[in-house]
Protein backbone atom coordinates (compact mmCIF):
# COMPACT_ATOMS: atom_id res chain seq x y z
CA UNK A 1 0.00 0.00 0.00
CA UNK A 2 1.21 3.49 -0.83
CA UNK A 3 1.42 6.37 1.61
CA UNK A 4 -1.95 7.79 0.53
CA UNK A 5 -3.92 4.55 0.29
CA UNK A 6 -6.91 3.95 2.53
CA UNK A 7 -9.64 1.31 2.64
CA UNK A 8 -13.26 2.42 2.60
CA UNK A 9 -15.78 -0.29 3.50
CA UNK A 10 -13.56 -3.00 2.06
CA UNK A 11 -12.58 -1.20 -1.15
CA UNK A 12 -9.06 0.13 -1.44
CA UNK A 13 -8.64 3.73 -2.61
CA UNK A 14 -5.45 5.31 -4.00
CA UNK A 15 -6.06 8.27 -1.71
CA UNK A 16 -8.82 9.55 0.59
CA UNK A 17 -9.89 12.48 -1.62
CA UNK A 18 -13.45 12.23 -2.92
CA UNK A 19 -15.28 15.06 -4.70
CA UNK A 20 -18.66 15.46 -3.03
CA UNK A 21 -22.00 14.92 -4.69
CA UNK A 22 -23.53 17.95 -6.35
CA UNK A 23 -20.19 19.61 -7.00
CA UNK A 24 -18.82 17.15 -9.55
CA UNK A 25 -21.72 16.21 -11.84
CA UNK A 26 -21.07 12.78 -13.34
CA UNK A 27 -17.37 13.48 -13.65
CA UNK A 28 -17.02 14.29 -17.32
CA UNK A 29 -17.24 18.08 -16.86
CA UNK A 30 -14.09 17.80 -14.74
CA UNK A 31 -12.35 15.35 -17.06
CA UNK A 32 -11.95 18.36 -19.36
CA UNK A 33 -9.82 20.04 -16.68
CA UNK A 34 -7.70 17.07 -15.51
CA UNK A 35 -7.48 13.26 -15.53
CA UNK A 36 -9.95 12.45 -12.79
CA UNK A 37 -8.51 8.95 -12.36
CA UNK A 38 -6.14 10.53 -9.82
CA UNK A 39 -9.09 10.74 -7.39
CA UNK A 40 -9.81 8.17 -4.69
CA UNK A 41 -13.30 8.05 -6.14
CA UNK A 42 -16.08 10.61 -6.51
CA UNK A 43 -19.69 10.81 -5.43
CA UNK A 44 -21.87 11.55 -8.43
CA UNK A 45 -24.80 13.95 -8.68
CA UNK A 46 -27.67 13.12 -6.33
CA UNK A 47 -30.04 10.82 -8.19
CA UNK A 48 -33.75 10.37 -7.55
CA UNK A 49 -36.37 7.92 -8.84
CA UNK A 50 -37.95 10.51 -11.15
CA UNK A 51 -36.34 13.35 -13.13
CA UNK A 52 -36.21 16.71 -11.32
CA UNK A 53 -35.65 20.24 -12.58
CA UNK A 54 -34.93 21.48 -9.08
CA UNK A 55 -35.63 24.89 -7.62
CA UNK A 56 -36.19 28.21 -9.42
CA UNK A 57 -33.16 30.49 -9.89
CA UNK A 58 -31.29 32.27 -8.36
CA UNK A 59 -30.05 29.11 -6.68
CA UNK A 60 -26.64 30.43 -5.64
CA UNK A 61 -25.44 33.15 -3.26
CA UNK A 62 -22.03 34.25 -2.04
CA UNK A 63 -21.26 34.37 1.69
CA UNK A 64 -18.09 35.03 3.69
CA UNK A 65 -15.68 32.17 3.01
CA UNK A 66 -18.35 30.14 1.33
CA UNK A 67 -21.55 29.95 -0.61
CA UNK A 68 -25.21 29.02 -0.34
CA UNK A 69 -26.95 26.77 -2.81
CA UNK A 70 -30.54 25.71 -3.30
CA UNK A 71 -30.25 23.65 -6.46
CA UNK A 72 -32.92 21.22 -5.29
CA UNK A 73 -31.60 17.91 -6.59
CA UNK A 74 -31.78 18.63 -10.32
CA UNK A 75 -31.11 15.30 -12.04
CA UNK A 76 -32.44 13.29 -14.98
CA UNK A 77 -33.83 10.47 -12.83
CA UNK A 78 -32.32 7.04 -12.19
CA UNK A 79 -33.31 5.46 -15.54
CA UNK A 80 -31.55 8.16 -17.54
CA UNK A 81 -28.61 8.25 -15.14
CA UNK A 82 -28.05 4.56 -15.84
CA UNK A 83 -28.75 4.77 -19.57
CA UNK A 84 -26.96 8.03 -20.40
CA UNK A 85 -24.76 9.37 -17.59
CA UNK A 86 -23.00 6.22 -16.39
CA UNK A 87 -21.74 5.24 -19.89
CA UNK A 88 -20.26 8.75 -20.25
CA UNK A 89 -18.79 8.52 -16.74
CA UNK A 90 -17.18 5.19 -17.62
CA UNK A 91 -15.32 6.82 -20.52
CA UNK A 92 -13.47 9.16 -18.18
CA UNK A 93 -13.28 7.26 -14.87
CA UNK A 94 -12.22 3.64 -14.47
CA UNK A 95 -12.42 3.20 -10.67
CA UNK A 96 -15.44 2.25 -8.56
CA UNK A 97 -17.68 5.30 -8.19
CA UNK A 98 -19.92 6.34 -5.32
CA UNK A 99 -23.61 6.56 -6.29
CA UNK A 100 -25.43 9.32 -4.42
CA UNK A 101 -29.15 8.77 -3.96
CA UNK A 102 -31.99 10.94 -2.70
CA UNK A 103 -35.66 10.26 -2.23
CA UNK A 104 -39.02 11.44 -0.98
CA UNK A 105 -40.18 8.21 0.61
CA UNK A 106 -38.57 5.08 2.00
CA UNK A 107 -39.78 3.24 -1.12
CA UNK A 108 -38.12 5.86 -3.38
CA UNK A 109 -34.76 5.37 -1.71
CA UNK A 110 -35.00 1.58 -1.92
CA UNK A 111 -36.09 1.69 -5.59
CA UNK A 112 -33.24 3.95 -6.72
CA UNK A 113 -30.59 2.23 -4.63
CA UNK A 114 -31.61 -1.22 -5.85
CA UNK A 115 -31.23 -0.06 -9.48
CA UNK A 116 -27.85 1.58 -8.95
CA UNK A 117 -26.56 -1.29 -6.82
CA UNK A 118 -26.71 -3.50 -9.93
CA UNK A 119 -24.42 -1.18 -11.90
CA UNK A 120 -20.97 -2.67 -12.18
CA UNK A 121 -19.06 0.57 -11.71
CA UNK A 122 -20.90 1.53 -8.53
CA UNK A 123 -18.67 0.74 -5.56
CA UNK A 124 -20.67 2.33 -2.77
CA UNK A 125 -24.11 3.81 -2.30
CA UNK A 126 -24.18 7.14 -0.52
CA UNK A 127 -27.72 7.75 0.67
CA UNK A 128 -28.53 11.41 1.13
CA UNK A 129 -30.98 11.80 4.01
CA UNK A 130 -29.92 15.38 4.48
CA UNK A 131 -30.80 17.59 1.50
CA UNK A 132 -31.94 20.90 3.00
CA UNK A 133 -33.33 22.24 -0.26
CA UNK A 134 -36.25 19.98 -1.00
CA UNK A 135 -39.54 20.44 0.78
CA UNK A 136 -41.01 17.36 2.38
CA UNK A 137 -38.11 15.13 1.42
CA UNK A 138 -34.48 14.47 2.04
CA UNK A 139 -33.65 16.18 5.26
CA UNK A 140 -36.76 15.06 7.11
CA UNK A 141 -35.33 11.52 7.04
CA UNK A 142 -32.02 12.74 8.38
CA UNK A 143 -33.37 14.68 11.33
CA UNK A 144 -35.20 11.81 13.02
CA UNK A 145 -33.26 8.73 14.19
CA UNK A 146 -36.24 6.44 13.57
CA UNK A 147 -36.76 7.63 9.99
CA UNK A 148 -32.99 7.47 9.30
CA UNK A 149 -32.94 3.88 10.52
CA UNK A 150 -35.97 3.02 8.41
CA UNK A 151 -34.31 4.31 5.20
CA UNK A 152 -31.07 2.53 6.09
CA UNK A 153 -32.79 -0.81 6.70
CA UNK A 154 -34.90 -0.53 3.54
CA UNK A 155 -31.84 0.22 1.39
CA UNK A 156 -29.71 -2.49 3.00
CA UNK A 157 -32.46 -5.04 2.33
CA UNK A 158 -32.31 -4.55 -1.46
CA UNK A 159 -28.60 -3.87 -2.03
CA UNK A 160 -25.30 -5.74 -1.95
CA UNK A 161 -22.77 -2.91 -1.91
CA UNK A 162 -21.62 -0.81 1.05
CA UNK A 163 -24.26 1.70 2.11
CA UNK A 164 -23.04 5.04 3.43
CA UNK A 165 -25.65 7.30 4.97
CA UNK A 166 -25.06 11.03 4.35
CA UNK A 167 -26.06 12.99 7.44
CA UNK A 168 -27.48 16.43 8.04
CA UNK A 169 -25.83 18.89 10.43
CA UNK A 170 -29.18 20.61 10.95
CA UNK A 171 -29.97 18.55 14.05
CA UNK A 172 -29.51 18.85 17.80
CA UNK A 173 -27.44 15.66 18.16
CA UNK A 174 -25.89 14.21 15.03
CA UNK A 175 -24.46 11.23 16.95
CA UNK A 176 -27.99 9.95 17.65
CA UNK A 177 -28.72 9.84 13.90
CA UNK A 178 -25.36 8.23 13.15
CA UNK A 179 -25.93 5.54 15.77
CA UNK A 180 -29.44 4.85 14.46
CA UNK A 181 -27.97 4.31 10.97
CA UNK A 182 -25.25 2.04 12.31
CA UNK A 183 -27.75 -0.03 14.27
CA UNK A 184 -29.93 -0.36 11.16
CA UNK A 185 -27.01 -1.85 9.23
CA UNK A 186 -25.25 1.10 7.57
CA UNK A 187 -21.71 0.31 6.43
CA UNK A 188 -20.58 3.89 6.91
CA UNK A 189 -21.73 7.48 7.38
CA UNK A 190 -20.67 10.66 5.61
CA UNK A 191 -21.04 14.16 7.04
CA UNK A 192 -21.78 16.97 6.94
CA UNK A 193 -24.26 18.01 4.27
CA UNK A 194 -24.77 21.78 4.05
CA UNK A 195 -25.93 23.95 6.96
CA UNK A 196 -29.18 25.83 6.39
CA UNK A 197 -28.67 29.52 5.81
CA UNK A 198 -29.82 32.56 3.85
CA UNK A 199 -28.82 35.98 2.52
CA UNK A 200 -30.91 39.10 1.89
CA UNK A 201 -30.14 41.53 -0.94
CA UNK A 202 -29.89 44.97 0.68
CA UNK A 203 -31.05 46.70 -2.52
CA UNK A 204 -34.20 44.64 -3.10
CA UNK A 205 -34.73 43.71 0.59
CA UNK A 206 -35.56 40.21 -0.59
CA UNK A 207 -33.75 36.89 -0.12
CA UNK A 208 -31.00 36.43 -2.72
CA UNK A 209 -32.04 32.81 -3.21
CA UNK A 210 -35.45 32.34 -4.79
CA UNK A 211 -36.12 29.38 -2.50
CA UNK A 212 -35.39 31.81 0.41
CA UNK A 213 -33.13 29.38 2.28
CA UNK A 214 -30.30 27.19 1.05
CA UNK A 215 -27.36 25.17 2.25
CA UNK A 216 -24.12 26.85 3.35
CA UNK A 217 -20.85 25.23 2.34
CA UNK A 218 -17.23 26.23 1.89
CA UNK A 219 -14.38 26.98 4.33
CA UNK A 220 -16.82 28.85 6.62
CA UNK A 221 -18.35 25.55 7.76
CA UNK A 222 -15.10 23.58 8.20
CA UNK A 223 -14.79 23.91 12.00
CA UNK A 224 -18.43 22.95 12.50
CA UNK A 225 -18.01 19.96 10.19
CA UNK A 226 -14.79 18.89 11.91
CA UNK A 227 -16.47 19.02 15.32
CA UNK A 228 -19.35 16.83 14.11
CA UNK A 229 -17.00 14.35 12.42
CA UNK A 230 -15.03 14.13 15.68
CA UNK A 231 -18.20 13.47 17.69
CA UNK A 232 -19.58 10.88 15.28
CA UNK A 233 -16.24 9.06 15.09
CA UNK A 234 -16.45 8.57 18.82
CA UNK A 235 -20.07 7.43 18.73
CA UNK A 236 -19.97 4.76 16.01
CA UNK A 237 -17.59 1.99 14.89
CA UNK A 238 -18.35 2.11 11.15
CA UNK A 239 -16.17 4.22 8.81
CA UNK A 240 -16.89 7.95 8.69
CA UNK A 241 -16.33 10.14 5.64
CA UNK A 242 -15.61 13.70 6.74
CA UNK A 243 -16.68 16.67 4.63
CA UNK A 244 -17.59 20.33 4.96
CA UNK A 245 -15.37 23.13 3.71
CA UNK A 246 -12.34 20.96 2.98
CA UNK A 247 -10.12 22.95 0.60
CA UNK A 248 -6.52 21.89 1.20
CA UNK A 249 -4.28 18.93 2.00
CA UNK A 250 -4.04 20.25 5.58
CA UNK A 251 -7.83 20.19 5.88
CA UNK A 252 -7.81 16.54 4.73
CA UNK A 253 -5.26 15.67 7.43
CA UNK A 254 -7.27 17.51 10.07
CA UNK A 255 -10.43 15.60 9.11
CA UNK A 256 -8.52 12.32 9.29
CA UNK A 257 -7.04 13.22 12.66
CA UNK A 258 -10.62 13.75 13.84
CA UNK A 259 -11.21 10.15 12.84
CA UNK A 260 -12.43 10.27 9.25
CA UNK A 261 -11.50 7.30 7.05
CA UNK A 262 -11.88 9.35 3.85
CA UNK A 263 -12.64 12.96 3.02
CA UNK A 264 -15.07 14.54 0.58
CA UNK A 265 -14.40 17.89 -1.04
CA UNK A 266 -17.37 19.96 -2.19
CA UNK A 267 -17.55 23.68 -2.79
CA UNK A 268 -13.81 23.94 -3.52
CA UNK A 269 -14.41 22.14 -6.84
CA UNK A 270 -16.65 24.98 -7.98
CA UNK A 271 -14.19 27.79 -7.42
CA UNK A 272 -11.17 25.85 -8.66
CA UNK A 273 -11.98 23.03 -11.08
CA UNK A 274 -8.60 21.42 -10.32
CA UNK A 275 -8.95 21.69 -6.51
CA UNK A 276 -9.00 17.94 -5.83
CA UNK A 277 -6.04 17.21 -8.08
CA UNK A 278 -4.06 19.93 -6.28
CA UNK A 279 -5.06 18.58 -2.85
CA UNK A 280 -3.87 15.08 -3.82
CA UNK A 281 -0.61 16.51 -5.18
CA UNK A 282 -0.08 18.53 -2.00
CA UNK A 283 -0.76 15.66 0.42
CA UNK A 284 2.74 14.05 0.48
CA UNK A 285 4.48 17.34 1.34
CA UNK A 286 1.89 18.14 4.00
CA UNK A 287 2.35 14.65 5.46
CA UNK A 288 6.13 15.13 5.53
CA UNK A 289 5.68 18.42 7.32
CA UNK A 290 3.58 16.82 10.06
CA UNK A 291 5.59 13.60 10.15
CA UNK A 292 2.89 11.30 8.87
CA UNK A 293 4.37 8.29 7.09
CA UNK A 294 1.15 7.01 5.68
CA UNK A 295 -2.48 8.06 6.04
CA UNK A 296 -3.48 4.65 7.33
CA UNK A 297 -1.62 5.31 10.58
CA UNK A 298 -4.01 8.19 11.39
CA UNK A 299 -6.66 5.57 12.13
CA UNK A 300 -5.02 5.29 15.53
CA UNK A 301 -6.38 8.72 16.39
CA UNK A 302 -9.91 7.40 16.48
CA UNK B 1 -11.81 25.94 -21.13
CA UNK B 2 -8.58 26.84 -19.42
CA UNK B 3 -7.48 28.10 -16.02
CA UNK B 4 -4.76 30.69 -16.32
CA UNK B 5 -3.08 33.58 -14.57
CA UNK B 6 -3.53 36.69 -16.69
CA UNK B 7 -1.84 40.05 -16.32
CA UNK B 8 -3.84 43.27 -16.32
CA UNK B 9 -2.45 45.66 -18.93
CA UNK B 10 -5.20 48.27 -18.76
CA UNK B 11 -8.06 49.07 -16.35
CA UNK B 12 -9.73 52.38 -17.09
CA UNK B 13 -13.20 53.84 -16.56
CA UNK B 14 -15.30 54.40 -19.69
CA UNK B 15 -18.26 55.88 -17.78
CA UNK B 16 -18.82 56.67 -14.09
CA UNK B 17 -19.51 52.99 -13.33
CA UNK B 18 -18.26 50.95 -16.33
CA UNK B 19 -14.59 49.97 -16.61
CA UNK B 20 -12.57 48.46 -19.42
CA UNK B 21 -9.97 45.87 -18.39
CA UNK B 22 -7.48 44.34 -20.77
CA UNK B 23 -5.85 41.05 -19.78
CA UNK B 24 -2.89 39.31 -21.36
CA UNK B 25 -1.43 35.83 -21.14
CA UNK B 26 1.00 33.91 -23.32
CA UNK B 27 -1.27 30.85 -23.59
CA UNK B 28 -4.49 32.80 -23.99
CA UNK B 29 -6.51 31.74 -27.00
CA UNK B 30 -8.89 33.97 -28.90
CA UNK B 31 -12.27 33.91 -27.12
CA UNK B 32 -15.66 33.32 -28.73
CA UNK B 33 -18.08 36.22 -29.24
CA UNK B 34 -20.79 35.85 -26.59
CA UNK B 35 -18.52 33.72 -24.38
CA UNK B 36 -17.42 34.66 -20.88
CA UNK B 37 -14.60 34.34 -18.38
CA UNK B 38 -14.84 33.61 -14.64
CA UNK B 39 -12.57 35.62 -12.40
CA UNK B 40 -11.30 34.73 -8.93
CA UNK B 41 -10.92 37.67 -6.56
CA UNK B 42 -9.11 37.99 -3.24
CA UNK B 43 -11.32 37.31 -0.23
CA UNK B 44 -14.38 36.38 -2.28
CA UNK B 45 -15.45 32.76 -2.56
CA UNK B 46 -17.29 32.57 -5.85
CA UNK B 47 -15.71 33.66 -9.10
CA UNK B 48 -17.28 36.53 -11.02
CA UNK B 49 -18.50 35.68 -14.53
CA UNK B 50 -17.92 38.53 -17.03
CA UNK B 51 -18.64 38.51 -20.77
CA UNK B 52 -15.86 38.94 -23.30
CA UNK B 53 -15.85 42.35 -25.03
CA UNK B 54 -12.92 41.83 -27.38
CA UNK B 55 -10.27 39.19 -27.86
CA UNK B 56 -7.27 38.20 -29.93
CA UNK B 57 -4.69 35.46 -29.36
CA UNK B 58 -2.81 36.46 -26.20
CA UNK B 59 -5.29 39.05 -24.96
CA UNK B 60 -8.86 39.69 -24.01
CA UNK B 61 -10.82 42.77 -22.97
CA UNK B 62 -13.83 42.93 -20.67
CA UNK B 63 -16.15 45.85 -19.97
CA UNK B 64 -17.70 45.52 -16.53
CA UNK B 65 -20.05 47.62 -14.43
CA UNK B 66 -19.28 48.16 -10.75
CA UNK B 67 -22.28 46.62 -9.01
CA UNK B 68 -20.93 44.89 -5.90
CA UNK B 69 -17.92 43.75 -3.89
CA UNK B 70 -16.33 41.79 -6.74
CA UNK B 71 -16.48 44.47 -9.39
CA UNK B 72 -15.51 47.13 -6.81
CA UNK B 73 -12.35 45.17 -6.14
CA UNK B 74 -11.68 44.84 -9.87
CA UNK B 75 -12.09 48.58 -10.38
CA UNK B 76 -9.31 49.18 -7.85
CA UNK B 77 -6.79 46.96 -9.63
CA UNK B 78 -3.83 48.33 -11.56
CA UNK B 79 -1.90 47.37 -14.67
CA UNK B 80 0.71 44.75 -13.79
CA UNK B 81 -1.48 42.94 -11.25
CA UNK B 82 -2.59 39.40 -12.08
CA UNK B 83 -5.89 37.52 -11.95
CA UNK B 84 -6.76 33.80 -11.80
CA UNK B 85 -9.21 33.42 -14.71
CA UNK B 86 -11.19 30.54 -16.21
CA UNK B 87 -11.39 31.31 -19.93
CA UNK B 88 -13.29 29.92 -22.89
CA UNK B 89 -16.61 29.50 -21.05
CA UNK B 90 -20.10 29.49 -22.56
CA UNK B 91 -21.42 28.53 -26.00
CA UNK B 92 -21.23 32.00 -27.57
CA UNK B 93 -23.21 33.39 -30.50
CA UNK B 94 -23.68 31.31 -33.64
CA UNK B 95 -22.54 33.56 -36.50
CA UNK B 96 -23.66 31.20 -39.24
CA UNK B 97 -27.27 32.34 -38.96
CA UNK B 98 -26.60 36.09 -39.27
CA UNK B 99 -27.63 36.61 -42.90
CA UNK B 100 -26.52 39.70 -44.81
CA UNK B 101 -27.88 42.44 -42.55
CA UNK B 102 -27.83 41.30 -38.91
CA UNK B 103 -29.19 43.51 -36.16
CA UNK B 104 -27.42 43.76 -32.79
CA UNK B 105 -29.44 44.98 -29.79
CA UNK B 106 -27.60 45.74 -26.55
CA UNK B 107 -28.86 47.21 -23.31
CA UNK B 108 -26.47 48.71 -20.73
CA UNK B 109 -23.82 46.15 -19.78
CA UNK B 110 -25.49 43.90 -22.35
CA UNK B 111 -23.61 45.91 -24.98
CA UNK B 112 -20.08 44.49 -24.39
CA UNK B 113 -20.70 40.87 -25.52
CA UNK B 114 -21.94 42.22 -28.87
CA UNK B 115 -18.67 43.98 -29.75
CA UNK B 116 -16.57 40.94 -30.71
CA UNK B 117 -19.60 39.62 -32.56
CA UNK B 118 -19.91 42.90 -34.50
CA UNK B 119 -16.20 42.76 -35.26
CA UNK B 120 -16.35 39.25 -36.70
CA UNK B 121 -19.56 39.94 -38.63
CA UNK B 122 -18.20 43.11 -40.23
CA UNK B 123 -14.93 41.36 -41.10
CA UNK B 124 -17.08 38.70 -42.78
CA UNK B 125 -18.62 41.44 -44.92
CA UNK B 126 -22.02 41.66 -43.22
CA UNK B 127 -23.85 44.97 -43.00
CA UNK B 128 -24.29 45.28 -39.23
CA UNK B 129 -26.77 47.63 -37.54
CA UNK B 130 -26.25 48.03 -33.79
CA UNK B 131 -28.84 49.59 -31.50
CA UNK B 132 -27.35 50.39 -28.10
CA UNK B 133 -29.75 51.27 -25.29
CA UNK B 134 -29.03 53.08 -22.03
CA UNK B 135 -30.96 54.88 -19.29
CA UNK B 136 -29.36 58.27 -19.73
CA UNK B 137 -26.61 60.11 -21.65
CA UNK B 138 -23.95 59.71 -18.89
CA UNK B 139 -24.20 55.92 -19.19
CA UNK B 140 -23.64 55.75 -22.96
CA UNK B 141 -20.55 53.88 -24.16
CA UNK B 142 -19.48 51.88 -27.19
CA UNK B 143 -20.97 54.09 -29.90
CA UNK B 144 -17.63 55.09 -31.42
CA UNK B 145 -16.17 51.61 -31.11
CA UNK B 146 -19.03 50.00 -33.03
CA UNK B 147 -18.90 52.81 -35.63
CA UNK B 148 -15.16 52.23 -36.08
CA UNK B 149 -15.95 48.64 -37.07
CA UNK B 150 -18.19 49.95 -39.82
CA UNK B 151 -21.51 49.30 -38.08
CA UNK B 152 -24.48 51.58 -38.45
CA UNK B 153 -25.14 52.63 -34.85
CA UNK B 154 -28.30 53.95 -33.18
CA UNK B 155 -28.19 54.99 -29.52
CA UNK B 156 -31.34 55.09 -27.42
CA UNK B 157 -31.80 56.49 -23.93
CA UNK B 158 -34.85 55.98 -21.75
CA UNK B 159 -34.88 59.67 -20.75
CA UNK B 160 -34.10 61.00 -24.23
CA UNK B 161 -30.89 62.73 -23.13
CA UNK B 162 -28.96 61.11 -26.00
CA UNK B 163 -30.07 59.62 -29.33
CA UNK B 164 -33.56 58.22 -29.76
CA UNK B 165 -35.81 58.60 -26.69
CA UNK B 166 -37.03 55.20 -25.49
CA UNK B 167 -35.82 51.62 -25.52
CA UNK B 168 -33.93 49.62 -28.15
CA UNK B 169 -37.28 48.31 -29.38
CA UNK B 170 -38.28 51.92 -30.20
CA UNK B 171 -35.42 52.13 -32.72
CA UNK B 172 -35.70 48.87 -34.65
CA UNK B 173 -34.81 49.28 -38.35
CA UNK B 174 -37.45 48.36 -40.91
CA UNK B 175 -35.62 45.33 -42.19
CA UNK B 176 -32.84 43.06 -40.96
CA UNK B 177 -31.90 39.46 -41.65
CA UNK B 178 -31.47 38.17 -38.08
CA UNK B 179 -30.83 39.58 -34.60
CA UNK B 180 -28.48 39.08 -31.66
CA UNK B 181 -29.28 40.62 -28.29
CA UNK B 182 -28.04 40.96 -24.74
CA UNK B 183 -29.40 43.07 -21.90
CA UNK B 184 -31.67 43.06 -18.84
CA UNK B 185 -34.50 40.51 -18.99
CA UNK B 186 -37.34 43.06 -19.46
CA UNK B 187 -35.47 44.31 -22.55
CA UNK B 188 -34.95 40.77 -23.85
CA UNK B 189 -38.66 40.07 -23.44
CA UNK B 190 -39.51 43.27 -25.32
CA UNK B 191 -37.13 42.27 -28.14
CA UNK B 192 -38.72 38.81 -28.21
CA UNK B 193 -42.12 40.41 -28.79
CA UNK B 194 -41.02 43.11 -31.21
CA UNK B 195 -38.56 41.32 -33.49
CA UNK B 196 -39.89 39.99 -36.80
CA UNK B 197 -37.03 37.57 -37.50
CA UNK B 198 -35.38 34.77 -35.60
CA UNK B 199 -32.45 35.60 -33.35
CA UNK B 200 -30.28 34.77 -30.37
CA UNK B 201 -30.50 35.99 -26.76
CA UNK B 202 -27.67 36.10 -24.25
CA UNK B 203 -28.75 35.52 -20.64
CA UNK B 204 -27.36 36.37 -17.25
CA UNK B 205 -27.74 34.22 -14.12
CA UNK B 206 -26.06 33.82 -10.74
CA UNK B 207 -23.53 31.02 -11.16
CA UNK B 208 -21.69 28.74 -8.81
CA UNK B 209 -18.94 27.36 -11.01
CA UNK B 210 -19.43 28.72 -14.55
CA UNK B 211 -18.40 25.46 -16.22
CA UNK B 212 -21.41 23.17 -15.85
CA UNK B 213 -20.75 21.35 -12.60
CA UNK B 214 -23.12 22.75 -9.99
CA UNK B 215 -26.48 23.17 -11.77
CA UNK B 216 -26.76 26.60 -10.14
CA UNK B 217 -27.83 28.42 -13.31
CA UNK B 218 -30.26 25.96 -14.94
CA UNK B 219 -33.28 27.11 -16.90
CA UNK B 220 -36.13 25.41 -18.70
CA UNK B 221 -36.26 25.69 -22.50
CA UNK B 222 -38.40 24.17 -25.22
CA UNK B 223 -35.58 21.72 -25.92
CA UNK B 224 -35.11 20.74 -22.25
CA UNK B 225 -33.17 21.95 -19.24
CA UNK B 226 -30.11 24.01 -20.05
CA UNK B 227 -27.29 25.43 -17.97
CA UNK B 228 -26.78 29.12 -18.72
CA UNK B 229 -23.04 28.65 -18.20
CA UNK B 230 -22.65 25.69 -20.51
CA UNK B 231 -25.46 25.28 -23.07
CA UNK B 232 -25.84 29.07 -22.76
CA UNK B 233 -25.47 31.93 -22.14
CA UNK B 234 -26.82 32.25 -25.71
CA UNK B 235 -30.19 30.67 -26.47
CA UNK B 236 -32.08 30.78 -29.74
CA UNK B 237 -35.45 32.52 -29.89
CA UNK B 238 -37.19 29.24 -30.71
CA UNK B 239 -35.83 27.61 -27.55
CA UNK B 240 -37.22 30.17 -25.12
CA UNK B 241 -40.06 28.89 -23.00
CA UNK B 242 -42.94 30.91 -21.62
CA UNK B 243 -42.39 34.32 -23.19
CA UNK B 244 -45.40 34.08 -25.54
CA UNK B 245 -47.87 35.94 -23.33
Amino acid sequence: MGRLNITLCGIELDNPVIPASGTFGFGYEFAQWYDINCLGTFSFKGTTKDPRFGNPTPRIAECPAGMINAVGLQNPGVEKVIAEELPKLKEVFRKPVMANVSGFSVEDYAYTCEKLDREEQVGWLEVNISCPNVHGGGMSFGTDPKAAAEVTAAVKKVTTKPVIMKLSPNVTDITAIAKACEDAGADGVSLINTLQGMRIDLKTRKPVIKNVMGGVSGPAVFPVALRMVYQVCRAVKIPVIGMGGVSSAEDVLEMMMAGATAVEVGAANLTDPCACRKIIEDLPAAMDKYRINNLDELKGDR
Amino acid sequence: MKQQILTITENTPVTATVYRMRLEGADLEEQKPGGFVNIRLEGLFLRRPISVYDSAPGSLTILYKVVGKGTEQMAGMKAGETLDVLTGLGNGYDLSKAGDEPLLLGGGVGVPPLYLLAKQLTVAGRKVHAVLGFNTAEEVFGEEAFKALGCEVTVTTADGSCGVKGFVTDALPESYSYFYTCGPEPMLRAVYRAANTSGQFSFEERMGCGFGACMGCSCRTITGYKRICREGPVLEKEEILGWDD
